[in-house]
């Protein structure tokens, strides 16, 4: 893992000061708060529906168990006993005092953690591979890309008041486990034919109420030249992105409306022009940023063998573990996604994120990873070690078996804390869980991403669901819509809506239809949204309203 | 003329009227142009010769055109005075300066204290951005360094 | 009946004006006719409430019922939450709001 020298901490030290700075004059009153909101955002504190939020930035999902124990502490020192995972890999914290998020920055500077441009119309924490460096099927760890990028990408001067907010996610494998190219520079680690290692920049994704798959703006652009290029993609959106208009000011509406070879040639202008100004760190950086990428010490010689005796046990193993690159060793998924109206989506009680930081100790070289699909992955389990891990996990109601599962819900906040909200998320994803835990029909029907957003922002990426539900505001009562067929993976998709709303009831038992007809006309193999991609629309439309 | 309140230059204050870019692209003997948010900075890289100050104009904090405006002018190797103007308050200062500008003239009094506060905040940068100061990048692989 | 409901600027807390001060009840919430632009600008130059505004209610024997869902769920907490709610002990409170 990446840790702070002296100017890594002074920069989020200064951070910490004049966020403290700024909160006394908001409270003093010679910052008006028209002034101090976009200042209070880039340090990602909202105003949320019953408090301020503070979102805590854990770049590209990678943290450590001490990082993962504060994380739980705040919960219990600042706020009420809680946090909530986001879909960028982020946590977030309901109940802040606008007094309080100075110390809350303090303490989390003390663990190499901040919350900066977790929020705001600036390049936002850059998020990556939740699997990476321990997954077979990439061709190099790409977090060292996303570090090079967070620090340059930290207080840039020339992009911190955009058009609008600015995301990007590395990867390095085909597999894409962060819904890459719906990011507004969407990066993929790549070989050129020489076999050298260089960075495919895709622009102008994202979802929000013009969903758009970014499209390939360069193929290959050189690992010295990655700074320069992002630079240059960033000045050009600046430059032109539309600030008339909220709603058409992200990137993807600029490209679209230039033209992504129009917009290519400006930026490929600007690249050219950049070269000459050394504005590149050398790659002596990036090759000390990657020694703190190393693999951890794995024993060798370690039997893949797992007793799967304990009925629970071989279900959890099934459903949440994954290949990892070295023998002996598996990729464990904690779910935060527990059955019926256990839990939230994305929620975790202080003690349990103390848990998983003391499990992440004991069993996963000390670290942690936040998935967009709000659960926890630890990266590095050896196999002998599963069952301790899962009994830990069973006695902190963390055991949930059902990872890419219907159950698995990615949901937005929605109406019950979010301001922007149109409709609330969480009961409806409680409903649908308690439809489908008690039955068999869960395990029936295999890997279903099933993702809820509660309003047009799509934060629940709800485009990208093999089935979405976007909650909207119909005369004063609560509606959602139903959405088929969306993708955040490799074969990324976006969902297309099926017909009228349902209200929450109806919305669950919409989904109990388009299931039954899934499960009816599957052939071998195929996930829901294979079925769908073969079969189309009109056959669950008839179903779902017939 | 205007009153510049913060000012990392030696020279006097150019006391000539900025006028819009379109009049100074048309008028030979102009010295001083003003660029708005949705003006190319680049339409001023034939001229920069004769020009002895730029104002770049911010009609509101939040919109940031006006940081790559002054980049841009310093990359194409533009040194008279280029000052900032408008919608802006003690947190922008130091950004304004890392972008290239040395003279900036917020449309409201700053209160000088937390002005001096701001201008210093940041210890090291990150960036290089043409402003002078070594990133933390070169620091770190310069061989000797102090710290 | 109109009502002006905001946050306090410190702690975030919702609340609503009672003709003197603001509550954390929406119960509380005085009938501000139309006086809620002036209301609302003093209270927030002096730093005791963000981002107020007016909203529509209704008043009965039950108490005060904001117009939208969204204020509703303001007035009560999270509906997935009602431990952390005003009405902790209400298991039935989450109807209220729709």
């Amino acid at each position: 893992m990446y840790v702070y020298d002296q100017y890594d901490q002074a920069m989020v030290d200064a951070r910490v000061a004049e966020f403290r700075d700024q909160t006394r004059r908001r409270i003093e009153g010679t910052l008006s708060e028209d002034k101090f909101r976009p200042l209070r955002l880039q340090n990602g504190l909202y105003l949320q529906l019953h408090a301020y939020m503070l979102r805590v930035a854990v770049p590209y999902g990678t943290l450590s168990s001490a990082q993962m124990r504060v994380l739980g502490d705040i919960a219990d020192k600042y706020d009420r006993g809680y946090g909530h995972f986001t879909t960028r890999q982020n946590i977030q914290y309901n109940w802040i005092k606008l007094e309080d998020a100075p110390d809350i920055l303090a303490d989390l500077a003390k663990v190499e953690m901040h919350a900066i441009q977790t929020s705001g119309n600036c390049i936002r924490n850059i998020s990556s591979d939740h699997y990476a460096g321990a997954t077979p099927d990439e061709i190099i760890d790409p977090r060292p890309y996303a570090e090079l990028l967070r620090q340059w990408s930290s207080f840039h001067p020339e992009f911190l008041a955009l058009p609008r907010k600015f995301k990007i996610a590395v990867i390095a494998s085909e597999t894409d486990r962060a819904a890459m190219r719906l990011h507004d520079i969407g990066i993929r680690m790549v070989h050129n034919d020489a076999g050298e290692i260089g960075c495919a920049f895709y622009v102008g994704g994202g979802m929000g109420r013009t969903p758009m798959i970014a499209p390939l703006l360069n193929g290959f652009v050189p690992l010295d030249h990655l700074i320069t290029y992002a630079e240059a993609a960033l000045r050009v959106y600046n430059r032109y992105g539309r600030r008339d208009n909220k709603y058409k000011a992200r990137i993807k509406i600029l490209v679209h409306e230039l033209g992504i070879d129009e917009y290519r040639a400006q930026v490929e202008a600007e690249f050219a022009h950049l070269q000459t100004q050394g504005i590149e760190p050398p790659i002596a950086e990036l090759e000390r940023i990657k020694a703190y990428f190393v693999d951890p010490t794995f024993e060798t010689g370690l039997s893949d063998a797992i007793d799967l005796s304990n009925a629970d046990f071989a279900r959890w193993v099934r459903a949440n573990t994954a290949p990892h690159k070295a023998p002996g060793y598996a990729i464990a998924t904690i779910s935060l996604k527990p059955l019926g109206k256990a839990g939230i989506p994305g929620d975790a009680t202080a003690d349990q994120i103390r848990t998983m930081a003391d499990l992440a100790k004991a069993y996963s070289f000390d670290e942690l990873r936040v998935t967009h699909a709000q659960n926890i992955v630890l990266p590095h389990v050896k196999k002998a070690d599963l069952f301790a891990l899962w009994q830990g996990l069973v006695a902190a109601d963390l055991a949930t078996a059902n990872l890419d599962a219907i159950t698995d819900i990615i949901a937005c906040p929605g109406l019950d804390y979010c301001s922007l909200a149109n409709a609330r998320s969480i009961p409806v994803a409680q409903k649908i869980s308690e439809r489908f835990a008690a039955s068999a029909k869960q395990d029936a029907i295999g890997e279903l991403k099933l993702k809820i957003s509660g309003c047009i922002n799509a934060c629940g990426h709800h485009h990208a669901g093999h089935i979405g539900i976007l909650g909207v505001d119909r005369k004063g009562t609560e509606n959602y819509q139903l959405l088929l067929g969306g993708s955040e993976g490799a074969d990324t998709s976006l969902a297309t809506i099926v017909g009228p709303g349902f209200s929450e009831d109806g919305i669950v038992d919409a989904i109990e239809k388009a299931t039954n007809l899934y499960l009816a006309k599957r052939e071998d193999g195929e996930r829901f949204l294979d079925t769908y991609r073969r079969i189309g629309m009109a056959p669950f439309k008839e179903t779902i309203y017939g | 003329m205007a009153d510049v309140p913060f000012r990392f230059r030696s020279d006097d204050v150019v006391a000539d009227p900025a006028v819009t870019v379109d009049a100074f692209a048309a008028q030979t003997n102009a010295t001083a142009v003003r660029i708005e948010p949705g003006e190319d900075a680049r339409a001023l890289l034939p001229f920069l010769d004769r020009l002895r100050l730029v104002e770049v104009n911010f009609p509101t904090f939040t919109d940031g055109r006006g940081f790559s405006a002054a980049r841009v002018l310093r990359e194409a190797g533009y040194t008279g005075e280029l000052r900032a103007v408008g919608d802006i308050g003690v947190d922008q200062l130091s950004h304004l300066r890392r972008c290239g500008f040395d003279a900036i003239a917020p449309s409201a009094e700053l209160d000088p204290a937390e002005a001096a506060t701001a201008f210093a905040v940041w210890p090291e940068v990150y960036q290089a951005t043409g402003d002078g100061r070594p990133p933390i990048w070169a620091l770190r692989h310069t061989a000797g360094r102090g710290k | 009946m109109k009502i002006v409901t905001g946050n306090d600027l410190k702690t975030g807390a919702v609340t609503w004006w009672d003709g003197a001060a603001w509550s954390l009840h929406v119960n509380d919430a005085m009938d501000v006719g139309d006086h809620s632009a002036d209301i609302i600008a003093r209270e927030e130059a002096a730093r005791r409430v963000v981002s107020a505004y007016v909203i529509d209610a209704s008043s009965d024997v039950d108490g005060i019922r904001p117009a939208h869902i969204k204020d509703r769920i303001r007035a009560l907490g999270p509906t997935v939450r009602l431990d952390l709610s005003l009405k902790p002990a209400d298991p039935a409170a989450g109807t209220w709001v729709i």
